[in-house]
C-alpha cells in the first residue's frame, strides 16, 4: 500500500511538472501520433478495399465461369450454354424459370475525377435476373434503362469518381452514344462501381455476337452449390468453374489487400523505432531535469522502484496521449475517405472507402503504449539509480 | 572549416541526446530512401530513355479490345513513323495462376528493331527466328523457373483458346534476353504472331496495339494526333501516346502512389524537425554561458550564429548519411524479392540521393534557426549574469 501510495505521489508530482518541460514532452507527443496515424491510415486502405469486397459477395449466389479463366474478362459461353447452367440443379427456379443472369463484361475509359486522367470502368450488360441475383441492389435515381435501347444505369461509385456520367448525361464510346437513365447502389459493394446496361444491346455496340462471359444463378440453398458443381462436372456440353460469390470477390480481394499490409506493417515498424527514439529522448531530457527533485524524493524515503514506475507511467502517459490523438485525427480524417483503384483481376477500377475499423485502432494504441514502455524504460533506470549525495550536490 | 573542432565537440557534448536524435534521423531518410525508391518504381516504372521516344496505338474505348492488322500499313504511312510493330496481350501464366508475366506474340524482326535495349545473341536470335513455336524469354523469368535454351516450356493462356479448344500453349526456348536499358524489364516472353494467329480459335487478322518509332525531328505529338485523326469514325478509333506517358496512365489505375508516399513522408519529416529544432534548443539553452563567453573574446555574432546552424546540419547530415546508407543496402537486398512480387526492381536513384541531401541541408537549417538566432542575439552581459 505504501508503495502505491509513493508511485501515486511521485507520478502526480510527475504529471503536475510537464508544463515545464512542454517542448519535449510534445515532441515525443507528436512522434506517437505521426505512427499511429499513418499506421491507420495506410492499414485502412485494406480493410475498406476487403469490406467493399466482401460486402459483394453472397453465399447462396454462384458464379460461373469458363474452366481456367481467371476473372469474367477471360471468360466466355454461347448462349446456348448459358440456358444450360441456368437450368442445371442447385439453381433456384422462380416457377419454371431459373433465376439467373448471364453477362457481358467489357471496360470502357472514362476521365477520373480525381486527377483527369482516363481510367478503366466495368460496363456489364445485364439480364432481367441480374437483380435477383445481387443483394441490396436498388435504383437510387432516375429509371431503369429500356431494353434494346442505348441507355445505361451507373453505380453510385460511378457517378461519383468519374466526369460526365451523372443521370441525364449522354457518353460515347467509340462510335455509339449512351444515355445515363438512372443510378443505383448496392450496399457498398463493387458493384456500385460498375455501369449496366442490357446485355443484348452490349453485345451488338462490341460485336461479340450472341456471347457472353460469366453466370450468376441464385442457389436454392448455400449448400447446394456442391449439387451444382458435380452436375457442371459430369455435363460434356460445358467446361465451367462454379464458386460462390463470396469465395470469388474474396479471392479477388486478397491481392491488393496483402500489397497494402506488405508495405503497411513494415512501414509502422521503421515508424515506431524513430518514436521510441523521440521518446528516449524526452525521458531522458525528463530525468535530467528532475535529477535534484528526485534525489530529494530518495533523501526524504521514497523508495528507487517508486521512482523507476513512476517514470516508465509518465512516459506511457505521454504515448498514449500522442496515441489517442493520432487515432482521433485518422478516424476524423480518412474515415469514410472514398477513392477508387485498380482491380488486376477485372482490369478496372473498383471504388471503395477508407475504413479506420475499431481493431485498427485498437492496434494503434497498442503500438502506442508499447513505444511509451519502450521509451521509458532505460531513462526510468537511471532515475532509479541516481546517487543521491551527488545530485543533491549539484545543487 | 576552422571551427569543424568547435562544432564537432558541441555535437558530442551530451552524446546520448544526440546519438537518439541521429538514429531519429537515421529512421526517417531510411523511409525516405525506400518508400521513394518502391514509389518511383511502381510509378515510373519501366519509363526509360527509350520508352519516351516510342509512341503506342491503343483502341480508344479500351486497352482490352483489339484492333485490325491492317491498320499496321496505314500508320507507317503517316509522315513522320520511322517503324512499326504491333503486340498482344497474352495473358499467360506458367503452372500456377499466380506465376503471371507478360507474354507477346510478335513479328520479331519488326518488334526487336523496335526494342534496340532487348538484347538477345545472334545466334540464339536465329535459332529463334527459324523455329515457328520458338521463344525468347527475359533473364530474369529463365532464371526465376529454372528454364534454359532447348527446353519446352507450356503457358496456359487464360484468353486464348487453340483450334482444338485447349489453352495450353508449348514453346521452345531459343534464346535468352536481356535489357540492357537502366530501369527497363525483361520479365516477358515473345513468340511468333504467325503461329499464334494460325493456332488461334478466333480474333484472326487481330492485334492488341501498336508501338511506333519516330524519323529524327518528327513531332511526336503531331505525329500521335495524325494516326488518331487517320482512324477517326471507324468502328475502331485509336488513342496514342508516348510509351512513358501509357505506362504511367496505367500504375496511376491504382490510385495516387506519389501523393500517398508523399503524405506518409511528410508525417515523417515533420516529427523529425520537431526532435531536431528541440535538441538543438536544449542545447543552446544549457550552454548560453559558454557562448557569451565565445562573444566575449571576440567571436562575432554571425559566427555564432553559423557555429549553432552547423551543428544542427552535421547533426542531420550524419544521421541523414546513415539513412541513405542504408536505404542504398535496403533496397538492393529487397530488389529481387520485389521483382518477384511486382515485376521491376528497387533501386536508389541518383536524383533521390540528390534530393535527400537538399532535404538534409533544408531541415537542418530548419530545425536549427531559431536556436542560432537566439544565440546570436544574446545579450553577453545578461547571458554571463544568468538573466
Amino acid at each position: 500500500m505504501r508503495f502505491i501510495n509513493q508511485v501515486f505521489a511521485v507520478t502526480m508530482l510527475n504529471i503536475l511538472n510537464l508544463p515545464k518541460r512542454i517542448a519535449t514532452s510534445t515532441v515525443a507527443i507528436v512522434g506517437v501520433l505521426s505512427v499511429v496515424l499513418v499506421f491507420a491510415a495506410v492499414l485502412s486502405m485494406a480493410k475498406g478495399f476487403e469490406r467493399t469486397m466482401i460486402a459483394t459477395g453472397a453465399d447462396d449466389v454462384a458464379i460461373i465461369l469458363r474452366s481456367g479463366a481467371t476473372s469474367e474478362l477471360t471468360s466466355g459461353f454461347s448462349n446456348e450454354q448459358t440456358l444450360i447452367i441456368g437450368n442445371m440443379p442447385g439453381v433456384l427456379k422462380d416457377g419454371d424459370k431459373p433465376v439467373s443472369s448471364a453477362e457481358l463484361f467489357v471496360v470502357v475509359d472514362i476521365t477520373k475525377r480525381s486527377n483527369n486522367k482516363d481510367a478503366n470502368v466495368p460496363f456489364r450488360g445485364i439480364q432481367d435476373g441480374a437483380f435477383d441475383v445481387r443483394d441490396g441492389v436498388v435504383l437510387v435515381d432516375g429509371r431503369m434503362f429500356e431494353t434494346g435501347k442505348n441507355e445505361m444505369i451507373v453505380g453510385r461509385g460511378v457517378e461519383q469518381e468519374f466526369v460526365g456520367i451523372s443521370v441525364g448525361d449522354t457518353i460515347r464510346f467509340g462510335l455509339v452514344d449512351w444515355q445515363v437513365v438512372g443510378a443505383f447502389e448496392a450496399g457498398g459493394g463493387s458493384a456500385e462501381s460498375e455501369i449496366w446496361t442490357d446485355v443484348r444491346v452490349l453485345q451488338d455496340a462490341y460485336r461479340r455476337g450472341n456471347s457472353y462471359q460469366s453466370v450468376r444463378v441464385r442457389l436454392e440453398s448455400p449448400e447446394s452449390i456442391d449439387a451444382l458443381k458435380e452436375a457442371a462436372e459430369a455435363d460434356p456440353r460445358v467446361d465451367v468453374d462454379v464458386s460462390s460469390e463470396r469465395d470469388y470477390y474474396a479471392a479477388q480481394a486478397e491481392g491488393l489487400s496483402r500489397f497494402i499490409r506488405i508495405l503497411g506493417y513494415p512501414i509502422t515498424f521503421l515508424m515506431a523505432i524513430g518514436a521510441v527514439f523521440g521518446a528516449l529522448n524526452s525521458m531522458y531530457s525528463s530525468v535530467s531535469a528532475r535529477g535534484t527533485e528526485i534525489a530529494t524524493l530518495r533523501a526524504l524515503g521514497f523508495g528507487p522502484f517508486a521512482v523507476l514506475v513512476s517514470t516508465i507511467i509518465e512516459s506511457t502517459l505521454l504515448a498514449l496521449v500522442g496515441g489517442l490523438l493520432g487515432g482521433a485525427l485518422a478516424y476524423v480524417v480518412f474515415n469514410g475517405f472514398r477513392v477508387s483503384t485498380f482491380n488486376g483481376n477485372s482490369f478496372s477500377q473498383v471504388v471503395f472507402d477508407f475504413a479506420v475499423t475499431g481493431d485498427l485502432l485498437v492496434q494503434g494504441i497498442v503500438t502506442a503504449l508499447i513505444i511509451g514502455l519502450v521509451g521509458g524504460l532505460l531513462p526510468a533506470l537511471r532515475a532509479a539509480r541516481l546517487p543521491v549525495a551527488q545530485a543533491l550536490r549539484e545543487l | 572549416m576552422k571551427y569543424f573542432g568547435l562544432v564537432w565537440k558541441n555535437v558530442w557534448r551530451k552524446k546520448i541526446r544526440t546519438s537518439l536524435t541521429i538514429l531519429s534521423v537515421l529512421v526517417a531518410f531510411l523511409m525516405f530512401s525506400l518508400l521513394n525508391a518502391i514509389g518511383q518504381a511502381m510509378t515510373g516504372g519501366g519509363a526509360t530513355i527509350e520508352s519516351a521516344r516510342r509512341l503506342v496505338v491503343i483502341d480508344k474505348v479500351s486497352l482490352i479490345n483489339l484492333l485490325p492488322i491492317a491498320y499496321g500499313n496505314r500508320i507507317a504511312a503517316i509522315p513522320g513513323v520511322d517503324k512499326v510493330a504491333h503486340a498482344t496481350w497474352f495473358g499467360g501464366y506458367y503452372q500456377d495462376v499466380k506465376n503471371q508475366f507478360g507474354q507477346f506474340p510478335v513479328e520479331p524482326e519488326e518488334y526487336l528493331a523496335l526494342f534496340p535495349e532487348l538484347e538477345i545473341p545472334d545466334e540464339q536470335y536465329r535459332a529463334f527466328l527459324a523455329n515457328r513455336t520458338g521463344a525468347v524469354v527475359g533473364r530474369s523469368l529463365a532464371e526465376k523457373y529454372g528454364w534454359s535454351v532447348g527446353d519446352r516450356v507450356p503457358i496456359h493462356s487464360s484468353i486464348w483458346s487453340k483450334k482444338d479448344g485447349s489453352q495450353s500453349w508449348e514453346f521452345d526456348i531459343e534464346g535468352i534476353m536481356e535489357n540492357t536499358s537502366s530501369g527497363g524489364s525483361d520479365a516477358m516472353l515473345l513468340f511468333h504472331y504467325e503461329y499464334f494467329d494460325e493456332a488461334r480459335r478466333g480474333g484472326q487478322g487481330l492485334v492488341g496495339w501498336y508501338t511506333i518509332t519516330l524519323n529524327e525531328g518528327a513531332n511526336p505529338v503531331e505525329v500521335a494526333n495524325a494516326v488518331d485523326a487517320e482512324f477517326a469514325n471507324s468502328p475502331n478509333e485509336t488513342e496514342t501516346s508516348t510509351e512513358a506517358a501509357f505506362a504511367e496512365s496505367f500504375m496511376e489505375q491504382l490510385g495516387n502512389i506519389a501523393l500517398i508516399v508523399q503524405l506518409i513522408l511528410g508525417a515523417v519529416f515533420f516529427t523529425l524537425l520537431l526532435v531536431t529544432g528541440n535538441t538543438m534548443s536544449q542545447s543552446v539553452r544549457e550552454r548560453i554561458s559558454e557562448l557569451a563567453v565565445l562573444k566575449t573574446v571576440g567571436f562575432r555574432d554571425r559566427t555564432v550564429l553559423g557555429v549553432v546552424l552547423a551543428e544542427s546540419i552535421l547533426i542531420i547530415v550524419i544521421g541523414g548519411g546513415l539513412g541513405l546508407l542504408l536505404g542504398w543496402v535496403a533496397t538492393t537486398a529487397l530488389s529481387s524479392a520485389f521483382t518477384a512480387m511486382m515485376g521491376i526492381g528497387l533501386s536508389l536513384s541518383t536524383g533521390l540521393v540528390v534530393m535527400g541531401v537538399g532535404i538534409m541541408i533544408f531541415a537542418g537549417i530548419a530545425a536549427g534557426i531559431f536556436p542560432a538566432m537566439s544565440a546570436m542575439r544574446l545579450s553577453i552581459v545578461d547571458a554571463l549574469a544568468r538573466r
